[in-house]
């Protein structure tokens, strides 16, 4: 695929995103992905992907079991380097700046791209220094600002109030749902741009899911947020945009309440409204 | 039926029932053995004192303590020469210990309970244990000093306990200033010799130095009469006392009390006294030096090399361990030579012991040892310093030997830890390395930990090589001390494994160490139990701590 193609694609997203935004308030690219291809070994699973998710907002990444909607949120601060054998070609852009380049630091951008996974996995530590972790290794050990760390992210997670009075207690004695908030509140407590979340209440009960879900919202003031999820209602719930993927593929990416109501591709439609997937 | 029975996997279960049983059977019969034997032998037994009728007809005394009884069947006892009257159907024989052995040349016979004419335990009955020649066994005389008799008949009992117990004091004292004093001066004139040996070398020796060196000397010199002279005093007093002792033949023997440990009168204690006999005897089995070629006195430095040579193994394996297992698990390229470097290490683990000690010996000593003495120690040539077998040779050796063990816990460990954490730690920013620093190592701390368990299990009870790279019969001083730089680790040691092989099959009085040897095992296993129990608890306080996210 030639640059000029890329260019005019992922022009053409922006543009969606642009017309189908009512309140038009100017919406500002905070990631760009132009044009990614990945291969584990010699199979693709990524297909020329190009789509822009807006700053401070929520995007949501839906479609059926393997279609690369995880392998791409990955793609985004680099945990794919990980895994063996994956070779990545194209780019995604955190401020016009490749994360690809040579020159990036990948701990340095893990700093400024954070992330939650699917299963919740505090470390086996104390409360206080699994949401300290991240500044620790910044070197940053003076307990003021530690203390206020914590409590601001863990009231930025909706969990001081459960915690604060054993902060000192093994974070693995937490439930599931505390637990996924304290892993949260470990991301953000390195005060992250963007926020990746892998089906962060998959794991998780109905209850806890909506306090996820709750929290997604207050979130995204702060922090640009990308979510995958395979549950569509949490999509249409929590995300301002959606894109759906399939075999690889992106195939159609725009104003959640659009995507779910006019999907402009027929395999778009199919899937929302359960034919396959 | 049968078939039913088969068929059902019962038979199965009942034969892997019986096979655990039949271990642990085995396993507590032979430390309840050990025990038993080994435990009895700090008891006081009582003394008997017979008539015996020797073989060609004469009666004499016998006085000792009973040690062993065999039963022989009458045709047996016919086989090997005895005679056997018809009415008889066994041969009984006891194993006397009847001491005495600087008079009788042995401190064991066997006699025939047929021969013994009568036999009692008289109150008055003594037990001497001596430094030398084993324990005296008779009746108490007198009690002299300087040659002059100042106490007999029952007075003399009571005059030997006030007088043994100033000779032992000041037995304590000689002891003290031979062994610390005097020691630290010998150690500080050998190093003043090498020193000066050393500025020769590099002819650094010139008018200076060798006036600094002589005044240096002057005032060990000074020191050393000093106490020569408190010494001499010592001998002295304690030299003038001895006490005179009637042996089972009516003989009369002087005892210096500077020769004796302990004097009793088993046949009058009480269980309540045995008890505190038992006590005082076992304390000092566990806090003294040996006597008389192994087979008397305590094993004290026995126990304190096996572990500290276990100790310094443990430092020294845990963080090759750690190391290797890290660069394999995390770092190598998975492939090829990584499975070969696993089977390699996995092999190395069934490597006969006596072969890591001839590499040891090999390797180690003579080539690593002998290039340090050569660059570093060039003044004590001839004599070696770190090229000659010693604790640091022995525990690098033991823990190669170990080695293979820890590494492959230590990747079980690692492999155990989830991708989950490693993933949630590096999406904080953290590096590989500040990762597996701050986070999977300490997770994987216990199975270190358990390599480590298992590493001092087999080093602890490990003796073949140890008999190549740095284990004595008997070492003079230990290898921690109060002389700079206070841990020596070019000093030979002892080790509980090797004394009891060394007590049990070397030493010339193979009947008296039996019961040590018993003692000496059961200790060796409750050291190693020890250091093992201690490195479990370790080991679950750090489970606890860092209890993964398992399920």
């Amino acid at each position: 695929m030639s640059t000029q193609e890329t260019r005019s694609h992922s022009f053409d997203a922006s543009s969606i995103l642009r017309s189908t935004h009512k309140h038009d308030d100017p919406v500002e690219p905070c990631l760009k992905v132009e044009n990614l291809n990945l291969y584990y070994g010699k199979k693709q699973a990524l297909h020329g992907i190009n789509m822009e998710m807006p700053k401070k907002k929520v995007t949501a990444f839906i479609g059926p079991s393997g279609c690369g909607k995880s392998t791409l949120l990955r793609c985004i601060n680099r945990m794919n380097d990980l895994v063996d054998g994956v070779t990545i070609d194209g780019k995604i852009l955190l401020h016009d700046e490749n994360i690809f380049d040579k020159s990036v630091n990948v701990a340095a951008l893990r700093r400024r791209v954070g992330m939650v996974f699917q299963k919740p996995n505090p470390f086996p530590k104390s409360i206080f220094e699994n949401v300290t972790y991240g500044l620790r290794i910044q070197g940053i050990n003076d307990k003021r600002i530690l203390e206020e760390t914590v409590e601001t992210s863990l009231r930025g997670a909706a969990l001081w109030d459960e915690v604060k009075d054993r902060l000192n207690d093994n974070a693995l004695g937490l439930s599931g749902g505390q637990q996924q908030r304290l892993v949260i509140a470990r991301a953000i407590a390195i005060a992250p741009e963007v926020l990746l979340l892998d089906e962060p209440a998959s794991a998780l009960d109905p209850i806890s899911t909506l306090k996820i879900e709750e929290l997604i919202n207050e979130l995204k003031e702060k922090f640009t947020i990308v979510i995958v999820t395979h549950n569509m209602q949490q999509a249409a719930r929590v995300s301002d945009y959606t894109a759906f993927m399939y075999m690889g593929e992106l195939i159609e990416i725009g104003a959640t309440s659009q995507l779910f109501t006019k999907p402009t591709k027929k395999q778009t439609e199919d899937y929302i409204t359960g034919r396959y997937g | 039926m049968i078939k039913l029975w088969f068929k059902s996997g019962s038979p199965w279960i009942w034969l892997n029932a019986a096979a655990v049983s039949t271990c642990l059977i085995m396993v507590i019969g032979v430390l309840g053995l050990v025990a038993v034997r080994g435990v009895g032998h700090f008891w006081a037994s009582p003394i008997v004192s017979m008539n015996y009728q020797e073989d060609d007809g004469q009666v004499k005394t016998i006085i000792g303590e009973h040690v062993d009884t065999t039963v022989t069947p009458a045709a047996m006892a016919k086989s090997t020469g005895f005679q056997m009257a018809d009415n008889e159907d066994v041969l009984i024989q006891y194993l006397m210990k009847t001491g005495n052995r600087d008079l009788t040349g042995s401190d064991f016979r066997w006699i025939q309970e047929r021969h013994i004419k009568s036999q009692a335990e008289p109150a008055d009955l003594i037990v001497v244990e001596r430094r030398e020649w084993g324990n005296f066994y008779g009746q108490l005389v007198s009690v002299k000093e300087n040659d002059q008799v100042i106490a007999s008949g029952e007075q003399a009992w009571i005059a030997l306990q006030e007088r043994l117990k100033t000779a032992l004091e000041l037995h304590e004292q000689i002891a003290h200033l031979e062994k610390k004093e005097i020691g630290a001066i010998n150690y500080g004139l050998e190093q003043l010799r090498l020193k000066q040996k050393g500025l020769e070398l590099k002819h650094a020796w010139n008018a200076e130095t060798i006036k600094e060196f002589a005044d240096k000397k002057a005032a060990y010199d000074v020191d050393y009469k000093r106490y020569q002279a408190q010494l001499g005093e010592l001998y002295q007093k304690i030299r003038r006392d001895s006490l005179v002792a009637k042996t089972e033949s009516g003989a009369e023997l002087v005892i210096p009390l500077s020769k004796v440990v302990e004097v009793t009168q088993p046949n009058t204690m009480n269980v309540l006294t045995k008890i505190g006999h038992y006590i005082k005897k076992l304390g000092e089995f566990l806090s003294e030096d040996p006597r008389e070629a192994n087979t008397e006195g305590g094993i004290f430095p026995a126990i304190f090399g096996t572990i500290m040579m276990v100790i310094m193994m443990s430092i020294i394996v845990t963080p090759f361990g750690v190391i290797a297992a890290v660069y394999l698990r995390e770092y190598a390229k998975q492939g090829f030579t990584t499975r070969l470097i696993r089977i390699a290490v996995n092999n190395l683990a069934g490597v006969p012991s006596i072969v890591y000690g001839v590499f040891g010996l090999g390797f180690f000593v003579y080539i690593l040892g002998g290039n340090i003495d050569a660059l570093f120690f060039p003044e004590s040539a001839p004599a070696p310093v770190f090229g000659t077998p010693g604790l640091l040779w022995a525990s690098i050796t033991l823990a190669l030997l170990t080695l293979p063990v820890v590494i492959v816990s230590t990747e079980e460990g690692l492999a155990r830890v989830p991708k989950a954490i490693r993933e949630g730690s590096l999406a904080l920013g953290a590096t590989k390395i500040e990762t597996l620093w701050r986070t999977v190592l300490p997770m994987a701390s216990p199975a270190m930990m358990t390599g480590l368990i298992l590493a001092v299990a087999r080093a602890a009870g490990e003796v073949a090589p140890l008999m190549l790279v740095g284990v004595v019969k008997l070492a003079p001083t230990l290898p921690l001390d109060g002389n700079y730089p206070f841990l020596h680790l070019d000093r030979k040691f002892m080790h509980l494994g090797f004394h009891i092989y060394d007590v049990g099959f070397q030493s010339p009085n193979v009947e008296a160490a039996r019961p040590l040897v018993y003692a000496t095992s059961l200790l060796l296993v409750l050291v190693i139990i020890g250091l093992n129990l201690a490195a479990i608890l370790i080991r679950n306080h750090l489970r606890e701590k860092y209890r993964a996210l398992e399920g």
